[in-house]
């Protein structure tokens, strides 16, 4: 059991070491992917596709709030482009707007992770999130490139 | 050889009068008069989903920096397209009879939708999207003109498009519509079921998908051999996907189908197959499309796999 700990804290850091190391863009479109990846567990319990798993549930909500505490960090002046980064110049001349964005985001997912006790309550926080938190801010600050 | 020069430049004059007079023959702005259209009681409720799939207020709603806040029944316009051609500031189109269109008559609407001609006898620009409005059946565009009626009136205005020359100039949309504007109401496939009847004429009329999701030539036409299989955003900053079988297979390289059901349910709630959130207009587009009803989004989304697979323009290279 202690040795599965430290392992997973081995990776963990090894991970957030890793994401600290790399250019912002790779660093900002890895935490969104992982975004992704989580949220498509969440999408197919939402449709009933997987049965509802509260665990599985506060995973994804853990990993939106790491990513958006962390990403507010990473879109310094120099990384406007290159890395296919799919960012709108619109997120530098809003930056306040845009760190408020996933400061919410942040609060948000973590309350989703404390309330969030079954089905219902998970379409509701996740529609919630999905809509005004990733939707409304991809609207306004990502571009599409391919 | 000074009168044989004379007769030529007469000639040639005659043949510039015969041309600006044919020219100006055949751009002649289109229009229905109201005695061409029968007897009818307005359905309000299927104006409103006509004017949820048709985008209306996606377009003509007074914008606000905050796209959530937009209040979709005030159609007071200004928001700013950008396209190659210039800015097109988008119109006001709420029932205000002195900045909007409350004085237009049924016939006025059906003649800009259809024929995109206004009520002053002018060419529309098609940025206003009637080459897949001109689709719409008759009674989906009168009961959308009687739900529009029904929204407050907004004052005010939008200023003047900013095009540059020749785009600025109205009667040459005439030349446009005759190379670009072709087809009359949609005629069903009766070898198709009838829910993909439905997503067809959804899609194709006023849902008007193929106006983003195809690359248009330097007339801004769209490319017919290339429909639906994306391009570049019209303001030139990003890239329209392709939604033909040929564009959506590609994400099966990430495991990732985009069955009937996905596509159903993307247009519900903006989640993709892998788990991404809608971005860029599309966002807009399913705030739209989340207000229909799910036997309509099925039916788009039953339509819309079967579009023939069609290579499009090849995306800017990754940087």
């Amino acid at each position: 059991m202690i040795r599965t700990m430290f392992t997973i804290a081995a990776i963990a850091l090894g991970a957030s070491i890793a994401v600290a190391d790399q250019d912002p863009v790779a660093a900002r479109r890895a935490l969104m992917k992982a975004n992704g990846d989580e949220a498509k567990i969440g999408v197919a319990m939402m449709k009933g596709e997987t049965p509802f798993d509260l665990a599985k549930a506060q995973k994804m909500f853990a990993t939106f709030e790491d990513a958006a505490q962390k990403m507010p960090a990473l879109f310094p002046e120099t990384s406007k482009t290159g890395g296919d980064t799919a960012a709108r110049l619109e997120i530098w001349q809003n930056m306040d707007d845009f760190r408020a964005r996933f400061d919410k985001f942040a609060v948000d997912a973590e309350a989703a992770k404390v309330s969030v006790k079954d089905l219902d309550s998970f379409k509701a926080a996740f529609n919630a999130i999905g809509k005004n938190d990733c939707g409304g801010c991809h609207e306004k600050y990502r571009v599409k490139k391919s | 050889m000074r009168k044989w020069l004379g007769r030529l430049a007469v000639i040639a004059a005659g043949a510039a009068i015969v041309g600006l007079a044919g020219f100006w023959f055949v751009t002649l702005p289109a229009v229905v008069t109201s005695s061409a259209l029968p007897p009818h009681t307005p359905n309000l409720a299927n104006g409103q989903t006509m004017f949820n799939i048709g985008g209306c207020a996606s377009c003509h709603a007074a914008p606000n920096s905050d796209p959530d806040k937009v209040d979709r029944t005030r159609l007071g316009g200004g928001l700013a397209l950008r396209s190659p051609f210039g800015i097109f500031y988008v119109p006001n189109i709420s029932p205000d009879p002195k900045d909007g269109i409350g004085k237009w008559s049924e016939a006025n609407f059906v003649t800009a939708l259809w024929k995109g001609t206004s009520p002053r006898g002018n060419h529309l620009f098609p940025a206003f999207p009637y080459g897949s409005y001109q689709h719409m059946e008759l009674d989906d565009l009168r009961d959308l003109f009687a739900y529009i009626k029904t929204l407050p009136p907004v004052e005010g205005r939008v200023r003047r498009h900013d095009l540059s020359f020749p785009f600025n100039l109205r009667r040459l949309v005439g030349g446009w519509k005759l190379l670009f504007l072709h087809g009359g109401p949609f005629a069903e496939n009766p070898s198709k079921s009838p829910q993909w009847n439905r997503g067809a004429y959804l899609v194709n009329g006023p849902g008007h998908c193929a106006e983003c999701h195809s690359p248009r030539n330097v007339l801004g036409g769209i490319i017919e051999s290339e429909r639906f299989a994306g391009g570049p955003t019209p303001d030139g900053e990003g890239w329209v996907p392709n939604i033909t079988p040929a564009g959506l297979q590609h994400w099966s390289k990430e495991d990732i189908a985009w069955s009937e059901k996905e596509i159903a349910s993307f247009l519900e709630d903006g989640i993709n197959p892998a788990g991404d959130f809608a971005g860029g207009a599309m966002v807009e587009v399913i705030r739209n499309t989340s207000s229909l009803s799910a036997a309509d989004r099925a039916a788009i989304a039953a339509y819309i796999v079967t579009l023939p697979p069609r290579q499009g323009p090849k995306p800017p290279p990754k940087k």
